[in-house]
C-alpha cells in the first residue's frame, strides 16, 4: 500500500444533507494488505454513513482484536473508536450503549474474534438484542497470526498452508437467526451494491443487526482451494433479492416500482424496499430462511442478501426500561438520593 | 480481650458443683444450626436485640456452600467495650444441629454453657464436668404447640431465642417489639411468634433459674451506630456515588453487592414522571463480560462498576490491563473469599491482595482500597468513582466475605450534599472549541501524568480519538516507537505517584512514640488487631499501629516502618501478601516485617493474635499462623 494518503478531493464532490462530502467519513490510511476484503467493507461503511447523513461524532466504532478489528481506524475519523480485547467487543459495546443509547453503534469483528474466542459474548449480545450493527468480516482464517483455519472455514477448504480444514464450520447467520436477531444478512466484500443498502438497513433497524460479510484474506486464504477466496465466492454467490433503504427524511423515489414485492417500515419511519429474485425466500420466516441457507449449502452456493427481518422486537433498553435521557449525561442531582434520605436509611438500620 | 472479665464461680446444680463463667455484656455465643431451616433470621433477631439494648454486638454467619441440610454456625460477640472483631473461643453454645453436637460441645471454654434440644438425651460422650448443660425440649414443645411441619421447624428457632432472653436476663419487650416491627405487614404472624418467644422464656424460667452467669444489661454504648452488612453498604455507596451502569455475574460472596445496588436503585432512582430507570443493570454471561460492560460504560461517560470475588477477579485480569493501559476509569468490588481456585467459597480471606494490586499481564498496577467496616464500604465505594475518574484508572474495593456478608455495627453513613462529583479531566464541546493547542488524549499537560479525555458524541469535529490496548502515543495513535512507548509507560508511573496523594491515607496511631514495636493491618484484620493490641498494652507492651487504607502506599507508611524495629503485619492469607507488597514497593528490609497470619477461612480472632505476638516477643520461634501450635497457645476453637 502507499504510505501517503491523498488529501486531494474533487472540488465538486457531492454533499449529503449535512453538507458533508464523503471524505468527512473516511479514516486513516489502512495498513492491511493490498486487496484485503476488509478495506472494501470499510469503504461501504463510509458510503452508507455518508448516504444516511449521519453525524460522524454520533457514531461509536467498537471492535475486538484481529485484522478486521483494526479497520475502525480506517473509516469515520470523526467518531470515537474502541479497539478492545480479543472476542470481548460485545460486552464493551453493551456497556457503552447502556451508558448512552443516543449514539449509533457499529461493531466490527472477524471470524476468529466472533466464532471462536468471542462466541459466548456474541451469543449473549444477540440474546439481549442490543441496538447495534455487528459486522463480521469473515475470511475463514486467522490473518494476524499468519494463516490458521478459523471456526467458519468449510470442511475441505484449504488455505495457503495447504491442509484442508477438518472440522465443521459455524454458520454465524444461522446462529444469529436461531438466537433471535431481528436483522440478519450475508454479503460479500466485493459486492458494494448489495452491501451498502444492507448496512444502511442495519443502522436503521431497532435492535441487533448482524451482517456476515465474506471478506477474502488475499495473503493467507485466497487460494483456488479455499471457499472464502474471491474466485470461489464470486462463482458460488446467489442473492435472496435486493433491498433499498429509504430513510425517513428522504423522498421515496423508486426507479422500478413494479419490481418491489414488499415494503417494510422500520422503527424510525424509514422504509425498506425488498426486491426479490424468483428464488427468493420469505425473510420474515425463520423456518424458511434456515431451510434456504441449508439448501444453498447443499448446492455449494453462498446465499447472500437480507436473510431475516423482524422489526417487532424490543431492544435492550426497552426490555430493561431505561430512562430516555442517556445515563452518561445524568447529573448528581438526578442520581444521588441526598443526605436526608441517607439519614432515614440510617434510622431504619438502628 | 483477656478472660479476666469473665469471672468464674461455683454453682450447685443437678449435675453437682461446677465452675461457671460469669460476665455481664462481654461474651461469645455460638449457634450451631442446619442451613435452610430459617435459623439465620432468628439468630439475627437475637443479635439485633442485644444491639437495641445499647450493647455493641457483632454477629458472624459461618455458613456452608450449600442451600439446605449442612451445618452452619452463627457466632455473636457481645462486647460492651465495643470490640467487634472475632474474639476467639466460645462461652455459650446453642446446639441445634445433631450432626455437630460433639464438635460444638468441645469448643466451649471451661465454665461455658451448652444449650441443647433435650427432646433426645445427650450422647454419653458429652460429659465434660467443666461445662454447664442447659437442656430444653425444643422439638417436643413444637410438636405440642404447632401442627404444621414448617412452623414446627421455624418456631423452634424462635423458642430458643425466648429461652436465651431469660437465661441472659434480656429485656423481653425488646424482642416482642422486634417481632411486631418485622411482621407489621403480616399481622397474623405476630401472635404465634410472640407465643414461641414466651414458650421458650417460660420453660427456661421454670427449669433454669439462676443457672446462667452470663447476662446482657441495657447500656448506652452504641450511640448512633447502625447495623448493616458490608455488601449492602457497598451497593448503597454505588447509588450515592452516581453509578448508573452495572454488569455483573453472580458469585459468592459478592452477589449481594449488586442485589443491594438494585434494591436501592429501584427505590431512589426511578424517574418520577416516566417510571423509567435511571440505572441499567445487566446480569452478564461471565465475569469477562461483566467487566467489559463496566469498561464500556465508563468509556462512554457513565459511572459504571462490577462486583466479583477471587475466581472472577482472575477472569477479569485481561480487561483490568486494558483499563489500566487505555486509562479508563472503573470501579471493581472484590469481595474476597478463601482461595486458591474454588477454595472455600463461603469462608473469608484476604488473599487477593497481590493478584488485585498487580492484576493483568505486563507492567500493571491497580489502585486498591481496603475497607474495614460498613461505613468504610459506603464511603470508599462512593469515593472510588471520583478517584477512578480523576486518575482515569480502575479502583478495586478489597472487601471480604466477613465484612461483606455479616451484619456489622458501624458508625452511621454520612453524606455532604454540597460536595459535587469529581468527574476528573473531561473536555466538553466548549472546552474543545477554546483549545489553543493541539489536543492529545494522553498528553500530560499538568505534570501529574493524567491527560484530558472526551466522551464519544461530544463535538461534531473535535475530540474524537481511538481507544486501544495497543501501544499508543500522546494522540492515541498506534505506535511501535520504543521511545514513545517508554515515555508513555513512565507517564503512567508519574500518574501512580499522583494516586498516592489522592487515595485514602493510612490511619497511624502511636500508643507510645518511643516504642519500637508496631503492627500493620488492613480491612477486616483491623478490628481484631486493635483488640489484641489493647490486651498487650494492658500488659505493658505498647504497639503502634498503621491501618493501610489504599494501594499505592502513602509515603507515611514507609516512614512508619522505618521508625520501628519490629513490625507485625497482620493479615488473613497464607503467604503474607501485604508484607510482600510492602517489601516490593518500598524495597525495605525483610527482617523487621513479621507476618501474623490467619488462614483458616474464619474471621481473624483477637485472642490468637495477642498470644502469637506474646510468643514472638518472648523470642520463641513460632510459625506465623495463628491456627498453628494451638495447644501451645491454649485456645481450643
Amino acid at each position: 500500500m502507499s504510505y501517503l494518503k491523498s488529501t486531494f478531493r474533487h472540488p465538486e464532490s457531492p454533499k449529503n444533507a449535512l453538507g458533508y462530502t464523503e471524505a468527512v467519513y473516511e479514516g486513516a490510511l489502512s495498513t492491511l494488505c493490498a486487496g484485503c476484503g476488509h478495506d472494501s467493507v470499510s469503504s461501504t461503511i463510509i458510503n452508507a454513513c455518508f448516504e444516511l447523513s449521519l453525524e460522524p461524532h454520533r457514531i461509536a466504532k467498537m471492535s475486538g482484536i484481529g485484522c478486521s478489528s483494526k479497520t475502525p481506524a480506517y473509516f469515520l475519523k470523526g467518531s470515537h473508536g474502541f479497539n478492545s480485547v480479543h472476542g470481548r467487543m460485545p460486552s464493551v459495546a453493551t456497556g457503552a450503549n447502556l451508558a448512552n443509547q443516543d449514539l449509533t453503534y457499529i461493531g466490527i469483528s472477524g471470524d476468529g474474534d466472533t466464532a471462536s474466542i468471542g462466541m459466548g459474548q456474541f451469543m449473549h449480545l444477540v440474546r439481549r438484542n442490543l441496538n447495534m450493527v455487528y459486522i463480521c468480516m469473515n475470511n475463514g482464517v486467522y490473518g494476524l497470526t499468519k494463516g490458521q483455519d478459523s471456526a467458519t472455514a468449510d470442511v475441505g477448504s484449504a488455505s495457503k498452508k495447504g491442509l484442508p480444514n477438518m472440522y465443521k464450520p459455524m454458520d454465524l447467520c444461522e446462529l444469529a437467526i436461531s438466537l433471535g436477531s431481528g436483522y440478519v444478512a450475508r454479503s460479500f466484500s466485493g459486492d458494494k451494491d448489495q452491501l451498502v443498502p444492507l448496512i444502511k438497513g442495519a443502522i436503521k433497524h431497532n435492535g441487533f443487526a448482524f451482517i456476515d460479510v465474506v471478506s477474502p484474506c488475499v495473503t493467507f486464504n485466497n487460494t483456488g482451494t479455499s471457499t472464502k477466496g474471491y474466485e470461489w465466492v464470486r462463482d458460488h454467490k446467489e442473492a435472496t433479492g435486493t433491498v433499498d433503504l429509504v430513510p425517513k427524511e428522504q423522498a421515496i423515489i423508486v426507479s422500478e416500482p413494479n419490481q418491489i414485492l414488499e415494503t417494510i417500515e422500520l422503527h424510525d419511519g424509514s422504509i425498506l424496499n425488498l426486491r426479490r429474485q424468483p428464488n427468493s425466500l420469505d425473510i420474515q420466516s425463520r423456518e424458511s430462511v434456515l431451510k434456504s441457507l441449508e439448501d444453498s449449502k447443499q448446492r455449494q452456493q453462498v446465499l447472500t442478501g437480507l436473510l431475516y427481518l423482524n422489526t417487532e422486537q424490543e431492544s435492550t433498553h426497552q426490555i430493561i426500561n431505561t430512562a430516555d435521557k442517556p445515563l452518561s449525561s445524568m447529573t448528581k442531582e438526578e442520581l444521588c438520593p441526598g443526605s436526608e434520605i441517607l439519614e432515614a436509611i440510617n434510622e431504619s438500620l438502628r | 480481650m483477656s478472660q479476666a472479665s469473665l469471672k468464674k464461680s461455683k454453682i450447685e446444680s443437678t449435675y453437682g458443683s461446677k465452675m461457671r463463667l460469669e460476665s455481664n455484656n462481654e461474651f461469645v455465643i455460638r449457634f450451631a444450626n442446619v442451613n435452610g431451616t430459617g435459623s439465620a433470621s432468628a439468630n439475627n433477631m437475637f443479635s439485633k436485640a442485644v444491639f437495641r439494648m445499647g450493647v455493641p454486638v457483632s454477629p458472624k454467619n459461618i455458613f456452608p456452600s450449600n442451600i439446605q441440610g449442612l451445618p452452619t454456625w452463627f457466632e455473636v460477640r457481645v462486647s460492651e467495650r465495643g470490640y467487634l472483631g472475632s474474639r476467639g473461643d466460645v462461652d455459650f453454645v446453642v446446639a441445634i444441629n445433631g450432626q455437630t453436637l460433639k464438635k460444638d460441645y468441645d469448643t466451649l471454654v471451661p465454665g461455658g454453657y451448652f444449650f441443647y434440644d433435650s427432646t433426645k438425651s445427650l450422647p454419653r460422650n458429652l460429659d465434660r464436668d467443666d461445662v454447664i448443660d442447659i437442656g430444653i425440649p425444643l422439638t417436643q414443645m413444637c410438636i405440642d404447640n404447632y401442627s404444621n411441619p414448617r412452623q414446627r421447624q421455624l418456631f423452634k428457632n424462635i423458642i430458643y431465642v425466648g429461652s436465651l432472653a431469660y437465661l441472659l436476663s434480656m429485656e423481653f419487650e425488646v424482642l416482642t417489639n422486634m417481632v411486631k416491627e418485622q411482621f407489621a405487614k403480616k399481622e397474623k404472624l405476630i401472635a404465634p411468634n410472640i407465643k414461641a418467644l414466651e414458650l421458650g422464656y417460660n420453660y427456661a424460667k421454670e427449669h433454669f433459674e439462676d443457672v446462667c452467669g452470663l447476662s446482657v444489661t441495657r447500656r448506652d454504648n452504641v450511640g448512633d451506630a447502625i447495623m448493616i452488612d458490608g455488601n449492602s453498604a457497598t451497593g448503597l455507596g454505588a447509588v450515592y456515588g452516581g453509578a448508573t451502569v452495572c454488569g455483573w455475574y453472580p458469585i459468592t460472596p459478592s452477589t449481594s453487592v449488586v442485589e443491594a445496588f438494585e434494591k436501592y436503585a429501584r427505590k431512589y432512582r426511578i424517574d418520577k414522571e416516566t417510571g423509567k430507570n435511571k440505572f441499567a443493570i445487566l446480569q452478564s454471561e461471565d465475569e469477562l463480560s461483566a467487566i467489559g460492560m463496566a469498561i464500556g460504560g465508563n468509556w462512554m461517560g457513565a459511572r459504571a462498576f462490577t462486583a466479583t470475588s477471587g475466581p472472577g477477579l482472575s477472569l477479569m485480569s485481561e480487561f483490568l490491563g486494558l483499563a489500566y493501559f487505555a486509562e479508563i476509569p472503573l470501579v471493581l468490588i472484590d469481595v474476597q473469599r478463601s482461595g486458591p481456585s474454588t477454595g472455600m467459597p463461603t469462608r473469608t480471606q484476604q488473599s487477593d491482595v497481590i493478584s488485585a494490586a498487580y492484576a493483568s499481564h505486563g507492567d500493571t498496577k491497580q489502585v486498591c482500597f481496603y475497607p474495614c467496616d460498613p461505613a468504610d464500604c459506603f464511603e470508599m465505594t462512593a469515593k472510588a468513582f471520583d478517584i477512578a475518574e480523576r486518575l482515569q484508572t480502575p479502583v478495586i474495593i478489597m472487601s471480604d466475605l466477613d465484612l461483606g456478608m455479616n451484619d456489622g455495627m458501624s458508625r452511621p453513613f454520612v453524606w455532604d450534599d454540597s460536595v459535587e462529583y469529581d468527574r476528573g479531566k473531561v473536555l466538553n464541546a466548549d472546552d474543545l472549541d477554546n483549545l489553543t493547542e493541539r489536543w492529545g488524549r494522553y498528553k500530560d499537560i499538568d505534570g501529574d501524568g493524567i491527560g484530558y479525555r472526551t466522551y464519544p458524541g461530544t463535538h461534531p469535529t473535535k475530540g474524537a480519538y481511538f481507544t486501544r490496548g495497543s501501544s499508543h502515543d500522546d494522540y492515541a495513535a498506534y505506535t511501535e516507537d520504543s521511545e514513545v512507548y517508554e515515555a508513555n509507560m513512565e507517564r503512567l508511573v508519574l500518574k501512580w505517584e499522583t494516586a498516592k496523594e489522592i487515595a485514602p491515607h493510612p490511619q497511624i496511631k502511636y500508643r507510645d512514640k518511643k516504642s519500637k514495636v508496631a503492627a500493620i493491618f488492613y480491612g477486616t484484620s483491623a478490628q481484631a488487631s486493635y483488640e489484641a493490641l489493647d490486651g498487650l498494652a494492658e500488659n505493658g507492651i505498647n504497639v503502634n499501629t498503621c491501618r493501610i487504607k489504599s494501594f499505592p502506599f502513602h509515603p507515611d507508611i514507609r516512614k512508619f516502618i522505618e521508625e520501628h524495629e519490629t513490625i507485625y503485619v497482620i493479615e488473613q492469607n497464607r503467604d503474607g501478601q501485604m508484607r510482600t507488597l510492602l517489601i516490593n514497593e518500598f524495597n525495605i528490609g525483610t527482617r523487621r516485617l513479621k507476618s501474623i497470619l490467619n488462614i483458616d477461612g474464619m474471621p481473624m480472632r483477637a485472642r490468637r493474635i495477642k498470644r502469637k505476638i506474646e510468643l514472638m516477643i518472648s523470642g520463641e520461634h513460632v510459625s506465623p499462623y495463628t491456627t498453628a501450635n494451638s495447644s501451645a497457645v491454649g485456645v481450643n476453637s
